[in-house]
């Protein structure tokens, strides 16, 4: 489903980042020191309190955030510096980003939505047609096509925005609190579809509060006031 | 897919764009009828000028054509004066006065011209003959409707008429030729054409008009040859008349800018204003829909859509909605000027041709410019608000809410 780099390189190298955001008169110190790697092939959770700067983290793994201080680093390159001319472009070859708001477009149908991403990038029509209908496939709806987001459920939703990520073959998919607005049964069908991407090669980082969709995961980086408090190892 | 995702934006909230693009039809239309206000008059007063070739007129010194009784003594001389000029190629001189036609109950009165049928610019023949004898009268469709005459009737015509004798005077008996169109005339008004030297004829038996018609003119028109320069044939004249004050279209055209001046300023002041009712009414919705979809554009940042495409976007849906709102605003100011000429043209005294709402092309045009511009300028800064929204900022903000 992804260009994947080489299974064990390292994808995400995030070194002694800071994050500070002004607040009234004070800051606030949402990371304080944050170190991780996250390899090709992984399938990372991120966990923690409300507030502990989980979202804070991925955002700039994500780079559409910088951090105050520290590097990024994102399929070997620094990612913290980008113009934003950069970041936008890497961010559309690179990254896949699922929210917990799947954020689709409710006047487009299921595959052009998927499409959309592909369009910036300037992939031919039909061969944009042609993966998302793939994609859209792969997550389970290929009867669905031609719906439009109003016509989906909330899982079938969030599912239209996991194949939107994997439109243009990122290295790197980053999922915040992706089954936050879904049952129990429909996030199961979520953390399923998650495992699968994984097993097909793709790179997770899952930002969640849902413990099984944690337990999913090959690892958990646990985090507490900005801080990362446990790494687990690959399991 | 930019344009696509501007159309899909503006079809989500049908009524909110179909209200806006009313808006600035209405807008758009108020601005049409303005620059064609503000343009129409003078080009409709040049072009009634211009309607039968002539491009000088000579009115006694000092005066505007017909604006007072006065009249040019000495037509033969002028006229041969005026031909001795080689790019002078037509002359015809006009002689205007009041007649009365008496009939059963009282009398039908108007204005007459004497003029040279061969040579004549003053009206066009809409049906019957023209004045091909000398006891020939040709009237408009106001007199001939006041008379209830018909083609073909004898009118006992007179110059003067004193209504403490109740006697008319210079009185002729005519045969009503022909029904014509005067090119000058006011549509409430009734006129008539004679030739001019049975006008002077019929003057020089009236004792009660106290006017002496005979070798007099109250106008010149004149046709320059092809490809002369009408100023210098103006300027040669009153060197050589001194009786006359000549008009060039040119100097006509600026007599009339000056006195219509607050018209052009009016409608400028207006027009302005309606432009910027919808320059506002675009800006605000476009910058409405921006706040609303503010989650929508991080997310489209986010998966990597470029700030200058969501730009793009946002300025796709200013200029659709101006654009649509131009193309019917056109049609209703279309529909609005012709019924402000039609209560505006029937003021009264006023040359039937003269239209006061004009339609140009290039007025049009402008207009749609202005719009389209206008369009662009409207969404430039909820364009540059959805652009430059911080990406997690925004994102974080609509997971909160």
């Amino acid at each position: 489903m992804s260009d994947a780099p080489t299974p064990g390189t390292t994808i995400v190298s995030v070194r002694d980042v800071h994050r500070d955001y002004p607040l009234g008169g004070d800051r606030v110190h949402a990371l304080q020191g944050v170190t991780l790697e996250v390899e090709s092939g992984d399938y990372v959770a991120i966990v923690g309190p409300s507030g502990c700067g989980k979202s804070t983290l991925l955002n700039l793994i994500g780079v559409i955030d910088k951090p105050t201080s520290g590097t990024v680093a994102v399929a070997g390159k620094r990612v913290d510096a980008m113009s934003d001319g950069e970041a936008t472009r890497f961010r559309l070859h690179n990254i896949g980003f699922v929210f917990q708001r799947f954020y689709l477009m409710p006047i487009l149908s299921a595959v052009e939505n998927v499409a959309l991403p592909m369009a910036e990038a300037k992939v031919p029509r039909e061969e944009r047609v042609r993966r998302a209908s793939e994609l859209l496939t792969y997550v389970g709806l290929g009867s669905r096509l031609r719906h439009r987001p109003s016509e989906l459920s909330g899982g079938e939703q969030q599912r239209v925005a996991i194949a939107r990520a994997l439109a243009n073959r990122p290295a790197l998919l980053l999922a915040d609190e992706p089954t936050g607005e879904l049952d129990a049964r429909t996030s199961g069908e979520i953390i399923a579809l998650f495992r699968r991407l994984n097993a097909d090669g793709t790179t997770l980082v899952v930002v969640s509060h849902d413990e099984d969709l944690a337990a999913a995961a090959r690892r958990q980086i646990h985090m507490r006031d900005g801080r990362v408090v446990e790494q687990g190892g690959s399991s | 897919m930019r344009a696509e995702l501007a159309k899909a934006s503006l079809i989500r909230h049908r009524a909110r764009t179909a209200l806006a693009i009313v808006g600035v039809a209405v807008a758009s239309a108020m601005l049409l009828d303005m620059v064609m206000l503000a343009t129409g008059m003078r080009e409709s007063f040049r072009e009634l000028l211009l309607s039968r070739g002539f491009e000088l007129r000579l009115a006694p010194k000092g005066t505007l054509p017909f604006d007072t009784d006065a009249t040019i003594a000495g037509v033969d001389a002028i006229t041969a004066t005026l031909r001795a000029n080689p790019d002078i190629r037509d002359i015809s001189p006009v002689l205007g006065a009041a007649i009365h036609v008496p009939t059963g109950d009282g009398d039908v009165s108007g204005s007459a011209i004497g003029i040279d049928p061969s040579v004549q610019g003053d009206y066009e023949l809409v049906s019957g003959r023209d004045l091909t004898r000398p006891d020939a009268i040709v009237v408009n469709e106001y007199l001939l409707r006041r008379l209830g005459a018909h083609i073909g009737d004898t009118l006992n015509v007179a110059l003067g008429y004193d209504p403490q004798t109740r006697a008319y005077s210079g009185q002729r008996r005519l045969v009503l030729s022909g029904v014509a169109r005067f090119i000058y005339g006011a549509n409430d008004q009734g006129g008539a054409a004679l030739r001019r030297e049975t006008l002077e004829t019929m003057g020089a038996s009236s004792v009660t008009s106290g006017r002496v018609l005979r070798d007099r003119a109250s106008l010149f028109m004149v046709k320059v040859r092809d490809g002369a320069d009408p100023e210098q044939v103006r300027n040669w004249i009153e060197a050589r008349v001194p009786t006359v004050t000549a008009i060039s279209i040119a100097t006509a055209i600026a007599e009339v800018d000056e006195r219509l001046s607050y018209f052009r300023q009016l409608a400028f002041i207006l027009g302005a204003v309606s432009l910027f009712v919808g320059f506002l009414l675009v800006t605000t919705l476009v910058t409405v829909s921006v706040n609303e979809r503010a989650g929508e554009i991080a997310v489209m940042r986010a998966i990597g859509v470029s700030r200058w495409h969501v730009v793009q976007q946002i300025l796709f849906e200013g200029v659709a909605i101006s654009l649509a709102g131009a193309v019917l605003g056109l049609g209703l100011g279309l529909v609005t000027a012709r019924y402000l000429n039609t209560i505006l043209s029937a003021f009264p005294g006023l040359p039937m041709a003269i239209d006061f709402f004009l339609f140009q092309p290039r007025a049009a045009w402008s207009a749609l410019g202005l719009l389209i511009a206008s369009g662009i300028g409207a969404g430039a800064y909820p364009a540059w608000r959805a652009a430059s929204l911080p990406i997690a900022e925004s994102l974080r903000r609509e997971a909160i809410a």
